[in-house]
């Protein structure tokens, strides 16, 4: 529990928002020609890093808009928070 | 050969005030060179190291754990056993477990405290009571028990229960598996490490693994902070972490880990004999031994290694305990604590070798490895003696992300993930 601050409402409480993942996953450009073991990669595989994870967010109970937040997840300090589409801050 | 545990042990240790007791386990320096080592000193690490010393013959093994054992998720679960899942592979995996269970504690010469009291799953809403009955149908083709309750009848098996219809979530009916009950968390990995050590297996705690050293596709050994151990084979059972031993090979895992939560009341005199689940309100509830309410709150849904976990989840399990069991209204809880669990996208584990030779993984048990670990050690221990899965744990691979043959159990996984 922590409290988040959104970038287009401001400080809010964890509760308020839902957790959507891993960020900077891209979508494949062909996704015909993907590989069996390529498309294991998109969907199912992850970084699941213990330290400092680029991840994305959803103001759900709130703004309802999505946004990126960089953020160690062993001790759960949020490090920045950036819109959709910002190159994310060098780490 | 350690000396037996028993009732004369017990008189005769009497008289020397309990103060003679030889050591359980020994607590040796890591060997330059071992056939295999398991990383992760929980219950099933523990439990395949057992295993791959009894039935494969591999006696100069370790076990490697960063802390002290049995002081991850083995000491923070419910403790909770059953094998009602839907699958026939989960059904093999889960029931191979079961079996192993009652007779674990003459086998290991340790009470484990198995008690069969019975696990109740409740629906509360129609599409819970045709899952649940559809579940009872493929557990009993299964050969498993597992029997369908009307409200009536879950009222007479655990009579606390509110079952007025006027309730938010009104109980429309449940499961009942007999054989299932609970078992003592802790007694589990201390049992399986005396029974391991006896056999020569090196237990090390506070040995964290700082890193895999790889021969091209082949393992070569493991740094650690008690220095670099030689090996051919490793077994990684790590739970939350395995991402972290798995990243240290250059693989990449389908999990994600999250803290789970878990409370304990203050203790009271027996009140409720059995276990009841409830996936819709997501209440779990059981009483141990020593008369405290033992509850099973839900994940987070952010990836975090905190082992803390949020307080509107215990508060949203706590709201639902309490409208299905107004009679613990004043009760206080004592404790709270979080389990970091690796939780797959099919909600079943993964018990596999890997595209590196002489490493496998044993993880993904997200929310309910507990009620595996005999069955998960002695499958995992099979696997890696073999280098092929047992045919109970050949489902469970890892290439089944790839072909796309999933094993999907998140109706059956009580904590709704």
């Amino acid at each position: 529990m922590f409290l988040i601050n959104c970038p287009y409402c401001g400080e809010r409480d964890q509760q308020e928002f839902k957790a959507g993942g891993e960020a900077h996953i891209e979508r494949p450009k062909q996704p015909t020609e993907l590989s069996d073991d390529e498309w294991a990669e998109y969907l199912f595989m992850r970084k699941n890093i213990k330290g400092v994870q680029f991840e994305r967010w959803n103001h759900a109970h709130g703004c309802r808009k999505w946004f990126n937040m960089v953020r160690d997840t062993s001790n759960d300090e949020i490090k920045a928070i950036y819109k959709m589409g910002e190159k994310p801050p060098s780490q | 050969m350690k000396k037996k545990y028993s009732i004369f042990s017990l008189i005769k240790n009497s008289f020397s005030y309990h103060e003679n007791w030889e050591r359980a386990w020994k607590d040796p320096a890591p060997k330059k060179e071992y056939d295999a080592v398991i990383v992760g000193g929980g219950g099933h690490g523990l439990a395949t190291a057992y295993y791959l010393a009894k039935k494969h013959n591999m006696n100069n093994i370790a076990v490697v754990e960063k802390g002290w054992i049995g002081g991850g998720n083995t000491g923070r679960n419910t403790t909770i056993i059953r094998s009602n899942y839907l699958w026939d592979a989960s059904a093999g995996l889960y029931d191979h477990a079961l079996k192993i269970w009652e007779s674990l504690s003459q086998e290991l010469n340790y009470n484990v405290m198995f008690s069969q009291r019975g696990v109740m799953n409740l629906a509360h809403n129609l599409q819970d009571v045709r899952d649940l009955k559809r579940r009872t149908h493929a557990n009993r083709l299964n050969g498993i028990d597992a029997v369908y309750l009307s409200t009536e009848e879950v009222k007479k098996f655990c009579p606390i229960i509110n079952t007025s219809p006027d309730i938010r979530y009104p109980v429309l009916g449940g499961t009942l598996q007999r054989r299932a009950g609970t078992a003592r968390h802790d007694a589990v990995a201390w049992g399986y490490a005396r029974g391991a050590d006896a056999m020569g297996v090196d237990i090390i705690q506070n040995c964290e693994v700082k890193g895999i050293k790889r021969n091209g596709d082949c393992v070569e050994g493991i740094e650690t902070t008690k220095g670099f151990i030689k090996t051919k084979k490793i077994g990684v059972v790590a739970a939350g972490h395995s991402s972290v031993i798995a990243n240290m090979a250059g693989l990449r895992l389908p999990l994600e880990s999250k803290p789970l939560q878990a409370l304990v009341s203050e203790p009271v005199k027996p009140i409720i004999d059995t276990v009841v689940m409830s996936n819709a309100v997501h209440a779990y509830v059981s009483q141990s031994d020593k008369g405290e309410l033992v509850i099973g709150a839900g994940t987070d849904d952010y990836v975090s290694y905190t082992q803390k976990g949020s307080h509107q989840i215990v508060e949203g399990t706590l709201n639902a305990i309490l409208e299905l069991y107004p009679i613990f209204s004043r009760m206080r809880m004592l404790r709270q604590w979080g389990g970091i669990v690796d939780i797959c996208p099919d909600a079943s584990p993964i018990l596999s070798k890997t595209s590196i030779k002489g490493l496998y993984f044993n993880c993904g048990w997200g929310t309910g490895g507990f009620k595996a670990t005999p069955g998960s050690g002695d499958l995992f221990a099979h696997t890696i003696a073999n280098d092929e899965p047992h045919k109970l744990n050949a489902a469970f691979n890892l290439n089944r992300f790839v072909s796309g043959d999933l094993v999907d159990e998140h109706g059956a996984a009580a904590v709704a993930h």
